[in-house]
């Protein structure tokens, strides 16, 4: 997947993270390798899924890479910087490039706030604007992701499962963030409400130049929105390649395994979506 | 504005509830303050009788409902046989210490539990939050009569404290400011004992209602937008563990009035205990009803408090109302 000429916006290397645990009975200490040496390039403008079976340490991943948790060895090179190295402060700065949409939007937004305030408050602890653009900039995000102007007051209770994930995504897309990563977003919604929001992915990233990582273990999902595909195993990367030709020629044994059990074969794979894709 | 009358209504009717249920109860019970009389030969039944026709035993049920009702609007609560007075001043004077240590014990045991809980949160199964935790359930395991008796021995070999009692016999000489400080020392060990005997189920609550809004999604998702810690811990995480805790604050208040009973006998504190001990030996029924009546007013108002918190507190419950 790696050339030369190739203008990445992430690469991560060697990353490992370990988790200690404490046996019950014994009380003895051991630890839990959830990243075993994950090495991983995401061009800009990409759209890549990272797919797996669950355990696989994907949202391991993703929650180091939206520095959310510290690995325990490696680089994030996002940008020509290394996250991991940076100073608080610079650190603060760089968490506004990199955004997380969770799975479960019910459970991601502060069920006591409007949504107008989840989607000014990255804003406003990045002291952007004043009160009265933050508020402004709230308003189109809200108004970018499909929601009236008019649900701005409203609670994430009195909204539904589409809508509150699409608060979710114009809170991610506040700071204008470069990479966009996606956890299961699109999980837990009906299949009109998750293409209705993947096309306004499409469109967000024709607009912002977003580069996405989506992770999923819909495969399905994955023929729709991703360019490339990175398969993870255990902690470790054991393929990366565009989409269409990891679905019609995989190398690695665990792929194709993992493609036989969600029942796809090239045949999913039809032109237009291998146009699509591009 | 709809929200507090209903639940305002609401109390009333459950007071009134617990008025005639009470009433019904304690008339089913056997005997009565009058039946010691009759055991004195001295006495004869007639005089019993008679007694019993001054005091209105000898009505039908409902009529002596009805007066004791009245007696209770009026704030005169019923007449007590064994004072031969009526239970409204007995009761207001005592009450008004209960309400004193009461308040002062609720008061510390949240001031100490509030903080130590948040912080063992914080610290979640690191080796503070393990020491702690084993001392609150020590605290827990002790008896609360074993931990009065504790503190009045603390009380007499020290002698850092009164052994007993609301003020020294010299109160009434003292200056305004010396009358304080003689209350403060009076209340510190019963407020003290209160306090312990509240504060582990209290950091129970505050410790396991954080450690879930600290890792609850939403606070995660609040972290990767770079919201600093401090800003997480108390605009995030402590509003969504408070509804729990608002409602745990509510009981507190509900149950301060037999929470202290105890520690008023043990420590002779001038307050409600001793009399509602003295007035069930006695089957001094209308005192007895008073102190069912205000431990329930107590208990409401606990609740309504909570929820007039919760309805201020979280706008969920206002947008539902």
């Amino acid at each position: 997947m790696n050339s030369p000429e190739m203008d990445f916006l992430l690469s991560v290397r060697g990353l490992t993270k370990q988790y200690a645990q404490k046996r019950l009975i014994s009380g003895a200490h051991f630890t839990v390798e959830a990243l075993r040496g994950v090495n991983l390039n995401v061009p800009r403008g990409a759209a890549m899924a990272l797919v797996g079976e669950s355990g696989a340490g994907k949202s391991t991943l993703v929650r180091c890479l939206a520095l959310l948790e510290k690995p325990t060895h490696g680089e994030i090179d996002f940008e020509g910087h290394d996250l991991l190295t940076l100073s608080s402060k610079k650190l603060f700065r760089a968490r506004r490039e990199i955004q997380l949409v969770f799975q479960d939007p019910t459970s991601s937004l502060n069920p006591r706030m409007t949504a107008l305030e989840i989607v000014a408050e990255p804003l406003e602890v990045q002291r952007e604007g004043t009160k009265d653009t933050r508020r402004r900039s709230a308003i189109e995000l809200l108004d970018q992701v499909g929601l009236p102007t008019s649900s701005g007051q409203k609670l994430p209770f009195e909204f539904s499962g589409g809508q509150r994930q699409r608060i979710a995504i114009a809170r991610a897309l506040a700071l204008r963030p470069k990479l966009l990563i996606l956890d299961e977003a699109f999980s837990n919604l009906d299949l009109a409400t998750r293409d209705s929001l993947l096309q306004l992915l499409f469109e967000l990233q024709a607009r912002h130049s977003l580069t996405y990582i989506h992770v999923s273990h819909d495969l399905r999902l994955v023929t729709d929105v991703a360019s490339e595909v990175a398969v993870m195993y255990e902690g470790r990367i054991v393929e990366h390649a565009p989409t269409a030709e990891l679905f019609t020629r995989a190398k690695s044994e665990y792929t194709r395994l993992l493609l036989e059990a969600m029942e796809i074969d090239s045949a999913v794979i039809d032109d237009h979506t291998v146009e699509v894709m591009r | 504005m709809r929200f507090i009358a209903r639940r305002v209504v609401h109390s009333i009717l459950i007071l009134i509830a617990v008025s005639f249920l009470s009433f019904t109860l304690l008339q089913w019970a056997p005997g009565d303050y009058f039946d010691g009389l009759r055991m004195n030969p001295r006495i004869s039944p007639e005089t019993v009788n008679g007694l019993r026709e001054k005091f209105g035993l000898d009505q039908p049920f409902l009529v002596r409902y009805e007066r004791w009702m009245r007696s209770v609007a009026a704030g005169e609560m019923g007449f007590s046989f064994a004072y031969d007075s009526p239970v409204g001043p007995l009761l207001w004077a005592r009450a008004g210490n209960t309400f004193l240590l009461g308040g002062c014990s609720t008061l510390l045991a949240w001031f100490l539990a509030l903080p130590l809980g948040i912080w063992m949160a914080v610290r979640k199964g690191r080796w503070h939050d393990r020491l702690f935790s084993v001392v609150m359930s020590t605290l827990l395991a002790i008896p609360d009569l074993l931990l009065f008796l504790l503190l009045l021995l603390l009380a007499l070999r020290t002698g850092w404290f009164p052994a007993g009692g609301m003020t020294s016999s010299g109160f009434d000489e003292l200056n305004l400011w010396g009358k304080v400080l003689d209350l403060v020392r009076h209340l510190a060990l019963p407020s003290l004992g209160l306090a312990a005997v509240a504060m582990p189920i209290l950091v129970r609550h505050i410790r396991a209602a954080m450690v879930q809004a600290l890792e609850s999604p939403f606070l995660l998702a609040a972290r990767g937008h770079g919201i600093p810690h401090q800003r997480l811990l108390w605009r995030y995480a402590l509003p969504a563990a408070s509804n729990p805790l608002i409602s745990l604050f509510g009981l507190s208040i509900a149950g301060m009035l037999s929470a202290s009973a105890i520690v008023e006998v043990v420590l002779s504190w001038p307050g409600l205990g001793p009399l509602m001990v003295q007035s069930v030996l006695a089957r001094d029924v209308y005192v007895v009803l008073a102190l069912i009546l205000l431990s329930s007013i107590f208990l409401v108002s606990g609740n309504l408090l909570a929820d007039l918190l919760l309805y201020a507190s979280d706008p969920r419950i206002r947008v539902e109302q």
